[in-house]
């Protein structure tokens, strides 16, 4: 027995790994469980790759797109769990990368030799939002259509260029079946080709520099820091970790199918109460409440120009608060942090209320 | 000595492999990995065979009503779906009615029937059939044509399995 598996971990070079993973180390500190999130977002992406291809055994875009979800989720065998699972983990993966970029910002993990794993993260953060912005659309059922004409009317919003742009992502100058084959072409093809690479880079990039620790670790002297080798230690708990988050996906899927509208109609009226998913729900009212102070474009474009301002000061962030720059700026950027946080939670409780 | 290394030997040893705590974690975390993979596999299973499912249900049908088909000129043959299957239905020049399974028993392919030569003929490797029998003629087909029941009535035809 022991033998046939030196057989497999010598012709694999199974051991180089192991004795790598061995010598890498976690840091143990009172934050470190805010380490998991990144697993668990990538535990989440995984499940999409599974069942979004089990899913395109039978999902139809063009035309039928409605119809073959109706089937998947009404008359084949665990078609209604196969798509909950998608959307529950869809929802969790976006959340649990909200959780994991804003740890890293508050444990000031962007900061070098970590610039590139930030920014890699953002883009996929940003990935991951078209991911859910396309993939909203394609039941086609009266929500999702409202959802992407209401979405689409953001970059038409801007000027010369946002009418055409929006009109090549609609295919036209109506949300139609088109639409819906060109946003199945984008998520199921063009979004997973850009997000892999890009996942490479950012989990190669944490290979290569570890998890970092937060200042008040730092601050302290050698001695006193604590760590667990990665491997078995932290690869147990990480993969514990994601038995709990299957465990939580199954449940939710199972006891809170996803449901199915009616068919998209663009001559009936839009349903009352419409509202984005909770990740686009603070644009959303942001943009509603610009709408109402500045009648017009105008309350539009300075919701976009705040919004896109305060995107690109997020990204550049690791620029300005650098490990050899004032305590000032260290300070500065939490507060930045936890304004975003306040402003971000503000707006979506906001949304909701508006909603009801 | 000799009795001591008979006790070495036993299987139920309490000091051997399969008794230590290590090799039971094992087992355990096999038996709950083994669960996991099933609680996974099966819904899946489900899922990629329904169309399978359902295709056997509808292959499963005992009869097939055709409207209009007591119409059929002699010498003339009319494909229809026996479930989910091509079937020939033929009214002879003798006025007789035959109806056929058209699949092939060589390797599957829709057979034609030969109003001409009065054959019914499969073009993939040529083999031919009797039409009012079903019996494999020549070429490489290596058994008959099953044949259905044929019942008349006005305005249409019904063919059973028998
Ligand atoms: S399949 Fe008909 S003769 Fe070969």
């Amino acid at each position: 027995m022991a033998k046939r598996s030196d057989y497999w971990i010598d012709r694999f070079g199974i051991g180089d790994a192991i004795a790598y993973a061995k010598k890498k180390s976690v840091p143990l500190h009172k934050h470190s469980f805010w380490y998991y999130w990144g697993g668990i977002s990538l535990f989440c992406f995984l499940v999409q790759v599974v069942t979004g291809i089990l899913l395109m055994v039978y999902y139809r875009p063009g035309p039928e797109a409605f119809e073959s979800v109706r089937q998947i989720t009404y008359s084949i065998h665990f078609g209604w769990l196969i798509r909950s699972v998608h959307n529950w983990s869809a929802n969790l993966f976006l959340l649990s990368v909200f959780v994991h970029m804003f740890s890293v910002f508050f444990m000031k993990a962007y900061r070098g030799p970590r610039e590139f794993g930030w920014l890699s993260g953002i883009l996929l953060l940003m990935v991951g939002l078209i991911f859910g912005f396309s993939g909203y659309l394609l039941p086609m059922d009266d929500l999702a259509f409202f959802a992407t004409k209401v979405g689409l009317e953001i970059p038409s919003a801007v000027p010369i260029i946002g009418p055409p742009i929006a009109n090549l992502m609609r295919g036209g100058l109506e949300v139609s079946e088109f639409t819906v084959q060109r946003f199945f072409a984008l998520h199921a093809v063009i979004l997973p080709l850009l997000f892999l690479p890009i996942l490479g880079l950012h989990l190669w990039l944490v290979q290569k520099h570890g998890n970092a620790s937060p200042p008040s670790e730092e601050a302290k002297p050698e001695a006193e820091r604590k760590s667990i080798p990665f491997f078995p230690n932290f690869l147990a708990k990480d993969l514990a970790m994601w038995l709990i988050t299957l465990n939580v996906i199954a449940l939710f899927a199972a006891v809170f199918p996803w449901q199915l509208g009616e068919a998209a109609d663009p001559l009936r009226p839009a349903p009352l109460g419409i509202h984005p998913e909770w990740y686009f729900m603070s644009q959303f009212q942001t943009l509603k409440f610009m709408g109402k102070m500045f009648p017009g474009y105008a309350g539009e474009a300075i919701g976009m120009t705040l919004f896109t301002l305060g995107m690109v000061l997020w990204i550049l962030i690791p620029f300005y608060d650098t490990r050899d720059k004032t305590a000032l700026r260290a300070k500065r950027t939490t507060y930045f942090g936890l304004l975003v946080v306040g402003i971000l939670l503000l707006t979506t409780i906001w949304g909701y209320l508006g909603v009801r | 000595m000799s009795e001591s290394v008979h006790t070495q030997d036993l299987p139920m040893d309490p000091e051997s492999e399969g008794f230590t705590r290590r090799g039971f974690v094992k087992y355990a975390i096999g038996g709950v990995g083994l669960a996991y993979a099933c609680a996974i596999g099966y819904p899946i299973y489900r899922y990629l065979n329904s169309p399978v499912e359902e295709s056997m249900a509808m292959a499963a049908v005992k009869e097939v009503t055709l409207p209009d088909a007591d119409k059929l000129p002699k010498g003339s043959a009319l494909v229809f779906k026996f479930g989910v299957k091509p079937a020939l239905l033929i009214h002879h020049p003798d006025d007789s009615w035959t109806a056929l399974t058209a699949v092939c028993t060589h390797m599957g392919c829709t057979v034609a029937y030969d109003p001409g030569k009065t054959k019914i003929v499969c073009h993939c490797h040529g083999g031919t059939y009797d039409p009012k029998t079903g019996e494999n003629l020549s070429g490489p087909p290596p058994r008959p044509l099953k044949k259905f029941d044929v019942v008349m009535a006005a305005g249409s035809v019904t063919v059973k399995r028998i």
